[in-house]
């Protein structure tokens, strides 16, 4: 598993072929006031790639996934997508380009059906507007249907048909997660990021969810940038692990070579500061 | 015994009721299943289609007339072919309980020398292949659903889809050999083979011919007169010989339409979408939906639950007498009718039981008041008694002669009579052939005359000629005073309590009775809600004084209600205790179709029966326990044992000494 060097990209241990650089982040640096949260990272991501962002707490994981979002606006450095400078842009654009994202704290629509906030992750691909949406026949009609296959297609992907019509506000914490992966597989993203799509889950729940992740990559040729705590997960399911701490990158690479890098054993076991 | 296929019009074989079907109800309905939120229709013609492009992609693939083919998995129409696409080859379809252990897999398939096997999806290929060296003549797995198994070796491995695919491209060169072995099918050719679920010992494989399954279905079906029009849910285990007779037997026969579910998990909305007219669910299924059913109703607000209550009562006095047709006041009918206006037919709509006109169960006893509820509603809910080795049907209850206590009158064409040691045996053309490469037990179970021992032992009522059952022949015994042991007579009565979901009795060639009791996890659970009682686990709640104190109430109960009978009053229960975790099939502590393994158990928690004998208020114990995916794992508690209070009774036997 060579990486590095060849720009069309690499097989992994399993077999999946890997494509060329997707999204680099060069340089990038993000302060809020006189608090570093990101100095200087650099890291890419892959076309089909699994990658994922680990470390402690505080290190400015998340941060670095509201950046390729596009939900905080670096300082200094610059996302390149899929070959070009991204220039300033807002969520919602960053959506439209096929980058679609979980959150750590679940965000639903709590009072709304599992199926109507499935549905919402379609937005980007409904043409209709608010009258032809209001009179519903005709046109509207036409793209909901359509639209609603996508929907049941993921609700069948995930195993949620038992609670389609349930509203989310019912559902237990682990199910909450696989709605929200739902929605964010019903945008079709070319990108999926993914923030800490196993915390607070028992072990059968984190073996589902690992499961739907490989299966999602599999399946559609997702790439997915994830952010996760759970080590053993980690390493399980990514092919390359960017590791860092207090806003710094302390290692990127392979499951392997990130677990022997001594900088990255300190950080997460302590080392003794004189 | 010599019935021929003459009395079916020449239909001597299932793919020929399918011939049938595809001509005589063409476009009427046949299978539907719910996919990706909507219900897709398949009518016979349809059907038929399909079944003739698996059958010639299985003749691509080298099946041969003879060859064994495993079918695993959940209810699909997608099986229902298969298993019929394997009769159409020559070939015998075994189904296969989904939820099996890989060893369990490996055992039937390797007993029956499966060669091929049609699986639903990753995670039954995994087990499959996971055993698979072990099988020396398995050879082709065919898959339903491809996720996660682009990677797989796809040398001896084949999406359903693309065998049907590869079946149709060769349907020029294989539909006369596809014709002629469809052609060769007798009545006497086997028509499946299906595995007991073995509450002793292995399980062996029943052979079924096609005329044990087609004069079966005959007769039941004109027994309750159902038509072409019926609608049935499939979705009990296809592996289960029940499901085997209602979704494929009968469904073939009278060409009714099966509908299978989007998921096990979504069965109960199915179940209202589709509203059966013909229905058959185990007692645990009826008492699950009174549970939920009652549990509503303690929380809902106090004029409602007063409706519900008046109703009710109201219902339990004229529901069952309207539906056996006896006469009823005026006054009374119309009273019931506005209640089913307002509040029974909303609620049998709920459970989606409005339309049910023959409901059925068997398998276990069933409560007398969960019996009742539905009775009362209007459900035409009956009992039947039987099993593989009949192809179901020994004893139903016929419309109007319905009772909670027994299991009925002998089906049409079935001889039932009752052994000297109190044994039921039967006669029937649904008998089946044999147990597969097991001549002795072949020989044990069915003499030359063709009579079977059920091995529960039971009598018929002198007066009404109905039967009632007992329990098992040989877990009745004798216990230390010489009086009757009948454990299954004690522990059902113990069941019908909501709280108490398993009971195992203890006692044969003792001096008294005890017992384990499993409480009902969602029952006592929504109780402890109500109470505020806090608990954690499964484990914490079953060890709470609160819910002892409450079980030992339904025991004593009990204990005071078995004191009425004269023959069983032995069987009272001294000393109980509530186990630390369910009694799981995967610990092989029961059977796949959840019944007690009396033995098992016995051997299992021998330290445990041992302290309810001692003089001990407690006992520390630690079991092994299974998870569903193989590991082992141990779980440790410390148990409280418990006294109960028992009616004094003078049995005959101490009054005559």
């Amino acid at each position: 598993m060579n990486m590095t060097a060849q720009d069309d990209g690499y097989t992994t241990a399993d077999g999946r072929k890997i494509g060329p650089v997707m999204m680099e982040m060069k340089n990038i640096t993000l302060r809020f006031g006189g608090v570093k949260a990101i100095t200087d990272i650099s890291f890419d991501i892959r076309e089909g790639e699994i990658r994922a962002i680990i470390g402690p707490n505080g290190a400015g994981k998340s941060s670095m996934l509201n950046v390729i979002s596009g939900f905080y606006i670096p300082q200094e450095g610059e996302v390149w997508y899929k070959g070009a400078r991204r220039p300033q842009m807002r969520p919602f654009e960053v959506a439209r380009q096929g980058i679609a994202r979980t959150f750590q704290n679940i965000a639903l629509f709590e009072g709304m059906s599992v199926l109507d906030n499935v549905m919402t992750g379609r937005l980007n691909h409904m043409s209709t507007n608010l009258l032809q949406q209001g009179m519903w026949y005709g046109k509207a009609q036409k793209e909901e249907i359509a639209n609603r296959e996508t929907v049941e297609r993921v609700i069948d992907f995930l195993e949620i048909q038992s609670i389609r019509k349930t509203p989310v506000s019912r559902l237990p914490y682990g199910l909450k997660k696989r709605v929200e992966l739902a929605r964010a597989l019903a945008a079709e993203p070319t990108l999926l990021l993914l923030d800490e799509p196993m915390a607070g889950m028992n072990v059968e729940e984190k073996e589902d969810m690992s499961r739907f992740i490989l299966d999602v990559n599999d399946e559609f040729g997702t790439t997915i940038a994830l952010i996760e705590h759970d080590m053993g997960v980690v390493m399980d399911l990514s092919d390359r692990v960017v590791v860092m701490d207090y806003g710094k990158k302390i290692g990127d690479g392979t499951p392997d070579e990130v677990r022997s890098n001594q900088d990255v054993i300190d950080a997460y076991l302590g080392v003794a500061h004189d | 015994m010599a019935q021929s296929s003459e009395a079916t019009g020449g239909l001597a074989s299932v793919p020929a009721l399918l011939q049938r079907n595809a001509t005589e109800h063409a476009a009427k309905a046949a299978y539907r299943e719910k996919e990706f939120g909507i219900w897709q229709t398949w009518s016979w013609a349809e059907a038929e289609k399909e079944v003739e492009a698996f059958a010639l992609g299985l003749i691509n693939l080298g099946v041969n007339a003879g060859d064994f083919v495993a079918i695993i998995g959940r209810n699909r129409p997608h099986f229902y072919w298969s298993m019929i696409a394997a009769q159409s080859v020559g070939a015998i379809p075994v189904p296969l309980y989904n939820d099996s252990s890989a060893e369990e897999m490996a055992y039937v398939m390797d007993h029956c020398g499966a060669r091929f096997a049609v699986v639903e999806d990753q995670e039954q290929v995994d087990k499959v292949i996971e055993v698979q060296d072990n099988l020396h003549q398995f050879e082709h797995m065919i898959y339903l659903d491809p996720r996660g198994l682009r990677k797989y070796d796809h040398h001896k491995l084949h999406q359903f889809s693309h065998v049907q695919e590869q079946g149709r491209a060769a349907r020029d060169e294989w539909i006369e050999d596809l014709k002629a072995r469809r052609a060769k099918l007798t009545y006497d050719s086997t028509c499946v083979m299906l595995y007991t679920s073995g509450t002793t010992g292995k399980p062996k494989g029943v052979v079924l011919s096609n005329r044990n399954i087609i004069e079966t279905a005959k007769a039941s079906s004109s027994f309750d007169n159902l038509s072409a029009g019926e609608e049935i849910l499939a979705y009990l285990p296809m592996a289960w010989v029940g499901d085997f007779i209602f979704s494929l037997g009968q469904a073939l026969w009278t060409g009714f339409c099966v509908n299978c579910p989007e998921s096990p998990e979504t069965m109960m909305t199915d179940l209202r979408e589709i509203g059966p007219t013909y229905y058959f669910a185990p007692p645990r299924v009826f008492e699950n939906q009174l549970t939920s059913v009652m549990i509503r109703m303690e929380d809902a607000s106090p004029f409602k639950k007063k409706l519900f209550d008046r109703a009710m009562a109201h219902a339990r006095k004229v529901g069952p007498k309207l539906l056996d047709g006896k006469s009823v006041s005026l006054m009374d009918r119309l009273k019931y009718k506005f209640h089913d206006l307002t509040i029974f037919g909303p609620l049998k709509n709920t459970l989606g039981l409005s339309r049910v006109r023959v409901g059925y169960t068997a398998g276990e006893a069933i409560g007398p008041e969960i019996f009742a509820f539905y009775r009362s509603l209007g459900i035409n809910l009956k009992q039947l008694y039987g099993q593989t080795e009949a192809g179901v049907f020994i004893t139903q209850q016929p419309d109007g002669e319905v009772r909670d206590d027994t299991v009925g009158v002998p089906s049409p064409g079935v001889e039932v009579r009752i052994g000297d040691n109190g044994e039921v045996y039967y006669r029937s053309p649904g008998t089946f052939v044999e147990y597969y490469k097991n001549p002795e037990s072949t020989a044990d179970t069915k003499d030359a005359e063709g009579w079977v021992a059920t091995g529960d032992a039971g009598f018929f009522e002198p007066d009404t000629g109905h039967l009632r059952i007992i329990d098992r022949a040989k877990d009745v015994g004798k216990m230390a005073s010489g009086a009757m042991f009948a454990p299954k007579y004690v522990e059902n009565k113990l069941k019908f309590y909501p709280s108490i979901l398993e009971a195992v009795l203890f006692g044969n060639g003792r001096e008294k009775c005890v017992a384990f009791i499993n409480i009902d996890m969602s029952a006592v659970g929504n109780w402890a809600e109500r109470n505020n009682i806090a608990y954690s686990s499964y484990q914490e709640l079953a060890g709470h004084p609160q819910v002892l104190g409450e079980i030992q109430s339904h025991v004593e109960a009990v204990n005071a209600s078995v004191a009425q009978d004269e023959m069983l009053s032995g069987c009272q229960i001294h000393r109980f205790l509530v186990l630390h975790k369910e009694l799981d099939a995967d610990d092989g502590e029961m059977t796949r179709t959840r019944k007690v393994r009396r033995r098992i158990i016995e051997e299992k928690y021998a330290d445990l029966i041992a302290a309810l004998y001692s003089d001990a208020d407690e006992i520390a114990t630690k079991t092994e326990v299974t998870y569903e995916d193989g590991r082992k794992g141990y779980i440790s508690a410390t148990l409280s044992l418990r006294n109960a209070a028992v009616v004094p009774v003078q049995t005959k036997q101490v009054a005559a000494e």
